[in-house]
């Protein structure tokens, strides 16, 4: 989608898909593969912004967890049904 | 035949821990432990068998469940070689402090599952005057308007923090020797292991209950795994959280792999014939070494406190598995004040 004129493309956030890889860091097309990092993802929340490949700031509370980009924002999962 | 091995004896182990532990309520030695971790597969399901009964004979069928939470994530300065909240070490684990509102909220949450404990975690070497304050503030907070029991895990205390934490009403205290004392230095350089048990002896001496227990799965030796059971039982804590390694990028330990299924159970087994009246709790890394069949089996197995939801840093089971799991096997949840 073409923003018009004037008006800011919107800026993507946490939460959204990205280029890099949310729990090693590396390019989402990195030949080696991200197989240990979708087993990983099961386990654990992720560490790096998907957007930008910044470290998160991430809280992991009993029943759910928030990750926070400086630049891209939060994203908060509950892992309780 | 303390000092002997069962081995040396020409007896079987297990038929000893049945006398000894399970009719006489004499935890196995050192020695003994050792045997038991020697034993085969074959022997793996009697060996599971006995140390069920002697938790239900010493403990009974009740399930102790807790909730933990961190205060203060990451940017520890120890270098605890497992963890990745160290400052040392390349972890993408960032520091982050929880607020007092989420920190309340985390404890309702908990203790909406039933749960009758509640640890607030900091990942410091010792608390400083910030971290106290913020202890004081959020214990007050929860006490107002959860009814749950508080714990506390803050790392090395002096003394007059452990005169402040029973003031402030935290009924136990948790500090691990995470490994026997011959293989500590290949875990920690930063303290010591006396360090270690000067806080732990300080807080049994404050009335506090004391969580103390440690990890396996690092390397160790079948030998060093049943030194630790060993200091553990001579330690005497109120309850042992027994964790299984979990490999955390970045740290030293990173690479290792995780531990077989069957090593972990006889590791618990093993700890329940060596600490027959103690809350033996499954904590960290029970879903990467046992996954869902090794939960139902680890509490047929000796295991009588879990750990509800998610860990420090990484994620655990839903509540609802293991709740249902606990209703499955007739294992009613340990009430708020309830003794084994």
């Amino acid at each position: 989608m073409v923003a018009d004129a004037g008006t800011p493309e919107p800026v993507p956030r946490v939460g959204d898909a990205g280029a890099w890889c949310g729990q090693c860091g590396e390019a989402r097309d990195d030949a080696a593969g991200h197989d240990r990092c979708a087993a990983r993802a099961e386990l654990e929340p992720p560490r790096f912004c998907v957007h930008c490949r910044r470290r998160m700031r991430v809280q992991v509370t009993p029943g759910a967890w928030t990750a926070t980009c400086s630049r891209h924002g939060s994203v908060e999962r509950s892992t309780w049904s | 035949m303390h000092g002997m091995t069962a081995q040396a004896t020409g007896t079987d182990i297990l038929d000893v821990a049945r006398e000894q532990v399970l009719g006489r309520g004499v935890p196995l030695t050192k020695e003994q432990v050792l045997d038991v971790l020697r034993t085969g597969d074959d022997r793996l399901q009697d060996l599971l068998a006995l140390a069920h009964e002697v938790r239900l004979r010493y403990q009974g069928p009740s399930v102790e469940v807790e909730g933990i939470v961190s205060l203060k994530t990451g940017g520890c300065p120890e270098d605890c070689h497992f963890c990745s909240q160290s400052g040392q070490f390349t972890s993408p684990v960032r520091s982050v402090w929880l607020n007092i509102p989420e920190l309340v909220r985390a404890a309702k949450q908990t203790a909406a599952t039933g749960a009758s404990e509640f640890c607030i975690v900091a990942a410091v070497r010792g608390p400083d005057d910030r971290l106290m304050e913020q202890m004081r503030e959020g214990v007050a907070a929860i006490k107002a308007a959860v009814d749950i029991e508080v714990a506390a895990s803050l790392g090395m205390l002096t003394q007059h923090q452990v005169d402040e934490l029973v003031d402030m009403g935290v009924h136990r205290y948790n500090h691990n020797l995470e490994a026997g004392r011959s293989f500590f230095p290949r875990v920690v350089t930063t303290h010591s292991y006396d360090e270690r048990l000067d806080t732990c002896r300080m807080v049994k001496e404050s009335g506090m209950e004391l969580c103390c227990g440690g990890l396996v799965g690092m390397g160790e030796t079948l030998e060093q795994r049943a030194e630790l059971a060993a200091q553990l039982a001579e330690l005497e804590p109120h309850e042992v959280p027994l964790n299984f390694l979990n490999p955390r990028p970045g740290t030293p330990f990173g690479d290792l792999p995780p531990m077989e299924p069957a090593d972990a159970l006889r590791t618990v087994a093993a700890f329940r014939l060596a600490l027959p009246r103690t809350i033996l709790r499954y904590a960290g890394g029970r879903e990467l070494t046992l996954g869902d069949l090794g939960t139902r089996d680890g509490l047929l197995g000796g295991i009588n406190a879990v750990i509800v939801g998610n860990y420090l840093t990484t994620l655990g089971r839903d509540p609802r598995e293991d709740l249902a799991l606990l209703d499955e096997l007739e294992m009613p949840i340990r009430a708020l004040g309830e003794t084994f």
